[in-house]
């Protein structure tokens, strides 16, 4: 009965809300990339990098916020080479994700010995600090959501509402929708597809980039060899589940997050490994549940002309 | 004076002459039909037009300037659209968002309303009567067609190609289209079609080019050639559209289907019997059960009411191998999906259902030398015209696909050929082709089983003819019985008595 009354406090709320940033930003990406037509395997990759690239910027500069760019800058690159690979040379996007996740995974760990002479973890940097809105902080029940929290919080729900806005009210979302489904019609219809999908792939790793950096300099202040554990698999999960939808991604994720959050502070008598594995399965349970019906963009990973 | 000119164009394609000093006239306000067969370059010329290619030689003329199209957006700048033979539309978009992709109302964000005026401007004008909020996938394919006219209008062409627009619609969608065409060209629109047909030529066209083998042959007032010597420039010899089928002895019962349910909500039930040297046609309005009769027969689907006998022996609950086995030529109604692998090449693809015989495998490894001889050997005593036996399915054209079919089909010497469609979408030599490997297989003593949906094929091969309403075979009689009227009554399910009582 504890339990249960945890389930529903503020705090848990709050711990969901924290845990939903890095995995619905990245979601997001995967969505505006695969809206594209080309799949992305590398959000997890994406978001390692993007984390460690927050921390060396904030190393290197002494200022969190220019971390931020660091990651950004970074984990843009990292969608370049994928977008390089995908639409100019015409790689396998499988091939190519996931290439990106083992060339992350032994990069970061490469730098971060280079940077700071240790295994396994960096050295601790400053963190971007957490905000209180006057004025708003000040209402009754609602205060508590504008007071102490990170500014990651607006950030993304700013982020989910304008990609949403770009997708369904703007030429370029219908084009970029259009695209994906259909690119030789888009491309009848005189809009430039290679230069919309470039556009969607690095963008979708600048997002992964803002994604790592609060996992590595908001949520924590260093970085943590592979400490992005499956949140980009998860996203990519989100935004399915979410049905290629930004705003849909963004619940999703807060689904996945209220699966973790319940992971760190649900206190029952069953093995630790099988509380750490409920996230996961979740995952992979929503999946199977709604990958069969799930109609992503119908020339998803096609790339013939 | 000619709005548009292409003079001298030239377009190969590595070794291949698509287009060969083509010269092409179209004048302001008239339909202009380009007529040929199958790869004599009519798609290539027209996409030079459009911009989707670049002619490797001569020039495009358009109102006494020259002019260079790079791309579909400079061709629609010109006032030139096209409507694809495959369509260019984002099933799960609106007919509005369709329409107006890529040249949206509005700066950044769309201005809904105001696109939805223009469009609904324009297709009351032309009376199209699209629901601009449908969803694409939930169209029929005239309905497609309309949106893809209304996407070139909304362009603003003024000139608008397209591209074998009736191949793909039914026989009344076609005829509502060819008004359409005359619709458009009363409100001063330019109008080139592509196409091989050689009624709707005569019917709607005011000028006919016809081109052969890449080549210019000429071009010729409607109103004064016939459409024999259309056909005659079109092919480069005489053809004769009757065919010679001798009348022969048939012998034993190879196919016998015996109270076969095709459609589950019909109480009706189907048999008949073909026998050895019997072409036996069904004919019927596509989605009478010709579909379910097909698979039913090959064991695509399962047979719960009735039996299926092949030379004497139950095949009812066969699967498809062991029915193979049993030596059952299939040309599918649905090449692309059931009868080829189009990435796959020729060679793979004279594997398919060549699986089970021994000559092509051996303890379960494939005879690769034996599958390249004896697929070589094939196609080219059915005239495949092909370069390579490494190239892929989908570089060789429809009428070449089915020739390939026919070669594979034919060369696993089968007893009984379930025909499905075997004509549709070929062109004219492909046509005869495919009529005279069928009287031929009946000169051979095979049990056909052909389901057409053009009477003429069914006259002219079968010896008998079934009629096939809503899963009912309503008539088994000789085809010379048969009156085009009396076939028609009955394929809207009716027997011709009916209608003298009705009169009455």
């Amino acid at each position: 009965m504890e339990n249960l009354s945890h389930i529903l406090s503020a705090d848990m709320l709050f711990m969901t809300l924290r845990l939903a940033i890095p995995i619905g930003l990245a979601a997001i990406g995967g969505t505006i990339c695969e809206r594209s037509g080309i799949v992305n395997l590398g959000l997890e990759g994406m978001m390692l990098m993007g984390a460690f690239g927050g921390v060396l910027g904030s190393h290197i500069t002494g200022n969190p916020w220019l971390g931020i760019v660091f990651a950004v800058f970074i984990a843009g690159a990292m969608g370049l080479i994928h977008a390089v690979l995908c639409i100019h040379y015409r790689t396998s996007q499988t091939v190519s994700g996931v290439g990106i996740n083992i060339l992350a995974g032994g990069l970061t760990v490469v730098l971060t010995r280079a940077v700071w002479q240790v295994d396994g973890r960096s050295g601790a940097v400053e963190r971007i600090p957490t905000v209180t809105i006057p004025g708003l902080s000040d209402i009754p029940a609602l205060g508590a959501l504008f007071t102490g929290q990170s500014p990651y919080v607006y950030l993304t729900v700013a982020i989910a509402v304008a990609a949403w806005f770009v997708f369904y009210k703007t030429k370029v979302g219908l084009r970029l929708r259009a695209i994906g489904d259909h690119p030789q019609a888009a491309a009848a219809a005189g809009v430039n597809v290679k230069r919309y999908r470039y556009a969607a792939v690095i963008t979708s790793g600048m997002l992964c980039g803002l994604a790592g950096a609060y996992l590595s300099i908001v949520h924590s202040n260093m970085f943590i060899n592979d400490m992005v554990a499956g949140r980009g698999f998860m996203a990519l999960a989100a935004n399915i589940f979410g049905g290629w939808n930004p705003i849909g991604s963004i619940l999703a994720s807060i689904v996945f997050a209220f699966a973790q959050a319940m992971r760190i502070t649900l206190a029952l008598d069953i093995p630790d490994q099988f509380i750490q594995m409920f996230p996961y399965i979740l995952t992979l349970l929503v999946l199977i549940a709604a990958g069969r019906k799930a109609r992503g963009p119908e020339a998803l990973g096609r790339m013939e002309d | 004076m000619p709005s548009i000119e292409m003079r001298g164009i030239t377009k190969r394609f590595s070794n291949v002459v698509a287009n060969d000093e083509v010269t092409f006239c179209v004048s302001q306000g008239e339909i202009h039909s380009l007529l040929g067969e199958n790869g004599a370059g009519k798609s290539t010329l027209m996409k030079v037009l459009f911009g989707l290619y670049k002619q490797d030689e001569g020039e495009i003329i358009i109102d006494g300037r020259r002019v260079d199209i790079r791309s579909p957006r400079d061709a629609y700048h010109l006032g030139i659209g096209m409507v694809h033979q495959h369509f260019m539309l984002v099933n799960n978009m609106s007919v509005l968002e369709n329409i107006i992709l890529g040249n949206e109302q509005g700066n950044v964000v769309i201005d809904k309303q105001k696109n939805r005026e223009i469009v609904q401007r324009l297709s009351a004008l032309y009376n199209f009567e699209v629901d601009l909020d449908a969803k694409i996938s939930s169209l029929s394919v005239g309905m497609k067609q309309r949106v893809e006219i209304l996407k070139t209008l909304y362009r603003g062409a003024e000139m608008i190609i397209f591209d074998e627009p009736t191949a793909v619609l039914t026989p009344l969608e076609s005829s509502q289209l060819l008004a359409m065409l005359t619709d458009m060209k009363k409100q001063g629109k330019t109008i080139v079609f592509i196409t091989h047909k050689l009624g709707e030529t005569m019917a709607v066209s005011d000028k006919v080019t016809v081109l052969r083998g890449g080549k210019l042959v000429g071009t010729l007032d409607t109103a004064s050639t016939t459409p024999e010597e259309l056909a005659r420039l079109m092919v480069g010899r005489e053809i004769t559209f009757d065919i010679d089928k001798k009348t022969k002895q048939t012998g034993e019962v190879v196919l016998s289907v015996q109270g076969v349910k095709l459609m589950p909500n019909s109480q009706s039930t189907c048999s008949f019997d073909i026998r050895a040297g019997e072409v036996f046609g069904v004919a019927g309005v596509d989605g009478n059960g010709q579909q379910e009769l097909e698979e039913v027969v090959m064991g695509l689907t399962g047979c719960k009411t009735g039996r299926i006998l092949l030379n004497g022996k139950e095949i009812s609950s066969m699967s498809v191998a062991a029915r193979r086995k049993l030596k059952i030529g299939y040309i599918p109604s649905d090449r692309f999906k059931q009868a080829i692998l189009p990435r796959y090449n020729l060679t793979d693809n004279y594997l398919l259902g060549n699986q089970f015989s021994d000559d092509f495998v051996k303890r379960g490894i494939v005879s690769h030398k034996f599958l390249k001889k004896r697929a070589g050997e094939q196609m080219k005593g059915f005239d495949v015209r092909f370069a390579d036996d490494g190239q892929s399915m989908n570089s060789l054209s429809g009428g070449n696909q089915q020739k390939f079919v026919l070669s594979r089909e034919v060369g696993k010497n089968p007893a009984l050929i379930v025909a499905c469609q075997p004509v549709r979408g070929l062109d004219i030599n492909a046509i005869q082709f495919v009529r005279n490997t069928l009287l031929e297989l009946r000169e051979r003593n095979k049990a056909i089983l052909l389901i057409s949906a053009e009477l003429s094929d069914l006259f002219q091969l079968s010896d008998r003819i079934g009629v096939l309403y809503k899963g009912d075979l309503m008539a088994v009689r000789p085809a010379e019985q048969y009156t085009n009227e009396s076939i028609s009554l009955l394929m809207a399910g009716r027997e011709a008595g009916d209608a003298d009582e009705t009169d009455r």
